[in-house]
């Protein structure tokens, strides 16, 4: 260390160890404060991925795909076992929740005149390509359906028209409905299929917390909009899915580690996804327990619409956190570096001595 | 099956995966941090041939460096770090501990295959004894750490820039189509089609690619952007902006084989002379992302520079991620039919 006259002006220096270059949060830092930590090394803190550009709209998006997805499903339940108020509702709220979905994944491009390059091509090893395609489809037969749904309750059901709707209209709820499950179920891949330590390592069990999502949204739709006399399925589904959802999320969380399902419990993301809890587990019980009464289902189903709004909010940011932090690269990376050469394997590894 | 085989994971040839007919010999780096001085000519090169908007002209407070991280208007990135001899010691430690383990030994199913012959590791010429080898590098080792100093302080620096990985994350989950591989088996952004969707942002493991921010006046504002091994340049058999402006040939360009070759004769030299730091990042098509067309030689573990110790291209899990959200959709399928199967009341 050479000093000068100007070192003076410097904040007083912790006694200098070796090990100084350690990192912790995201960002730079003054590093004359910086506490050092044992366990890792990095770039001054700096951030090793990059988070995805995204911001709420996609988790909207999220939710309002999965919304879509559910009411499809309703939709066509409803028309297949006789509930004419839910097949109404999931045939409005589908085709509603679609066209919100898209205006919101429009917004959030960088290049928002060119949304339609998204079906430019179709890309099996891109999920948001496959998406894309899902989406249309899911797009196309919902709309067709709530076409034949208002045209049947315009036209007369004996006449011509009302012939052909009576004929077209299985097909389409058959369809929206096939499109469902897959809609739901691939933005957990979408989130998955990227470099964020928290969303990859999540990819096991994801689908099953967003399809469980999926439908909890849609049927609290379903208690909020449909006379009581007719949600029974929506409060079987809502209840089904309230306990999916939660051993899958638990489950998630035990695959990943301690490590990687931390930042699921800290910050923004830690308090959506303890509100996701309480709002799913009381939304459910309580359509379950009174969803007899108007009151009550109304409020159920409100409750159940926020808990999914928030499992999205919670899950999308953290894995924004997790790619921020160089800690969740660096640390679960060397670990199974670490784990694959205490097993013998000496030549899987990017660092190499030649 | 052959063409679909290689196309997530493992050492392959990318152009040729991307049926390319026409294609060159692969193209690379090797970026020897070890004679780099931190001019940063590389940076200024790349920013004006390419035409790169400026985006801030700070000092970080924290070393030399002022462009802090590969990013949409920064395709190439000289790191500066700092280091006192108890953390070169621990250096010189970790690269002894590769020594020790023999990394890579060579794959003998490897050699013979035809796609992946000539892809593999250049260490080692053809009918090396992967055994007698380490023996002789290991006792090698040992010679140069006896005759080594330590000196009381060190800079390393470090040119970055895009991996140009042989399974490229960026690419693969690209939706537009807009990144793709060219026939030098680089990976390029096409700026008139990319709709800055973000995907690939998240997607590569070393966080190089970037949407860019910005007003309606910059260039290519929204859309994601980063180092094109100068795709303009080589297809006029030129040197990339940044290798030509290299005062210290630290930045190399030349085929990916013949890099390889270099890099390992490099880092053999330092060992040599006592520099157990030395390593090779990049370097073997077995890793996880199936080797890269950028090639490095490091004297630290790599997450000193800011890179990752470990990547692994997040497609290759795809085939097992479809698998189970396939599952998942079926099983709300299930949930919906029971629902309203049920007693009816
Ligand atoms: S380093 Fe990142 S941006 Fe470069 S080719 Fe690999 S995945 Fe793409
Ligand atoms: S931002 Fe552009 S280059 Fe990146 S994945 Fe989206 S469309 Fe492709």
């Amino acid at each position: 260390m050479t000093t000068n006259p100007l070192d003076a002006d410097r904040p007083p220096e912790p006694e200098r160890r070796g090990r100084r270059r350690r990192g912790g949060g995201s960002g730079r830092r003054d590093e004359s404060v910086l506490v050092p930590d044992a366990s890792f090394q990095s770039y001054y803190g700096h951030r090793i991925v990059k988070p995805a550009p995204w911001k709420g709209d996609i988790a909207a998006y999220l939710f309002l795909g999965g919304l879509a997805a559910g009411s499809g499903l309703i939709a066509a339940g409803g028309a297949a076992a006789g509930y004419p108020a839910l097949r109404r509702v999931g045939r409005v709220a589908s085709v509603g929740a679609v066209a919100l979905g898209g205006v919101a994944l429009a917004r959030d491009l960088g290049k928002p005149s060119r949304a339609l390059n998204m079906m430019r091509t179709v890309k099996l090893t891109s999920p948001m390509s496959v998406g894309s395609w899902i989406l249309a489809a899911f797009g196309g037969f919902s709309g067709a359906a709530l076409v034949s749904e208002l045209g049947a309750s315009l036209v007369d059901r004996q006449s011509r028209v009302g012939t052909v709707l009576r004929v077209v209209d299985p097909p389409l709820a058959v369809g929206s409905a096939l499109f469902s499950a897959p809609l739901a179920a691939y933005t957990a891949v979408l989130l998955a299929d990227t470099a964020s330590p928290t969303w990859h390592e999540s990819y096991r069990e994801l689908p099953w917390v967003f399809v469980s999502s999926a439908n909890l949204a849609a049927s609290g739709l379903a208690l909020v909009a449909a006379p009581v006399e007719q949600t029974g399925p929506a409060r079987r589904l809502a209840a089904i899915s309230a306990v999916v959802e939660v051993l899958a999320f638990e489950r998630m969380q035990r695959t990943m580690g301690s490590t990687l399902s931390e930042p699921l419990h800290h910050g923004r993301a830690g308090a959506f996804v303890t509100a996701s809890k309480v709002l799913t587990v009381g939304g459910a019980l309580g359509g379950v327990l009174f969803g007899r009464n108007r009151a009550a289902a109304v409020a159920s189903g409100l409750a159940l619409m926020a808990g999914s709004v928030c499992t999205r909010f919670g899950v999308f940011e953290a894995g924004i956190e997790s790619a921020k932090d160089p800690r969740y690269t660096v640390g679960p990376q060397k670990e199974r570096l670490e784990r694959r050469r205490a097993a013998g394997a000496t030549d899987d590894s990017i660092t190499t001595s030649r | 099956m052959g063409f679909w085989t290689n196309q997530l994971s493992g050492p392959t040839d990318p152009a040729v995966d991307a049926a390319w007919e026409s294609r060159e010999p692969r193209k690379g780096f090797f970026t020897d941090t070890s004679i780099c001085i931190g001019c940063k000519a590389c940076e200024v090169a790349c920013k004006e041939w390419n035409a790169i908007p400026e985006d801030g002209l700070s000092l970080l407070g924290a070393s030399y460096d002022n462009t802090g991280a590969l990013g949409a208007s920064t395709w190439r990135h000289v790191a500066f770090i700092e280091q006192t001899s108890e953390r070169i010691e621990q250096a010189r430690e970790s690269g002894r501990r590769l020594v020790d383990l023999g990394m890579p030994s060579l794959r003998t199913s490897g050699a013979s295959d035809p796609v992946t012959a000539g892809v593999g590791p250049a260490a080692a010429p053809p009918g090396t004894d992967p055994v007698a080898d380490r023996a002789a590098a290991v006792a090698q080792a040992d010679a140069a750490q006896a005759l080594g100093t330590v000196p009381d302080f060190r800079w390393l620096m470090a040119s970055d820039v895009c991996k140009h990985c042989t399974h490229a994350g960026c690419l693969d989950v690209c939706p537009t189509g807009a990144l793709f591989r060219t026939e030098f088996g680089t990976v390029v952004v096409q700026d008139d089609v990319c709709n800055g969707c973000g995907y690939c942002v998240a997607a590569c493991p070393f966080g190089v690619i970037e949407r860019r921010e910005g007003d309606e006046t910059v260039k290519n504002v929204g859309v994601a952007q980063k180092c094109t091994l100068c795709y303009d340049r080589l297809r006029d058999d030129q040197t990339p902006a940044c290798a030509q402006a290299c005062p210290t040939t630290s930045i190399k360009f030349g085929d990916l084989d013949e890099m390889r070759a270099l890099a390992s004769e490099r880092v053999t030299t330092l060992h040599d002379n006592g520099y157990t730091e030395a390593r090779l990042y990049g370097a073997d098509p077995h890793d996880g992302v199936g080797g890269t067309g950028s090639v490095f030689l490091l004297l630290d573990e790599p997450e000193v520079y800011g890179l990752p110790p470990d990547p692994r291209v997040t497609t290759a899990d795809l085939p097992d991620m479809f698998r189970k959200a396939g599952f998942a959709g079926v099983a709300m399928l299930a949930m919906a039919a029971v629902s309203f199967l049920g007693r009816r009341r």
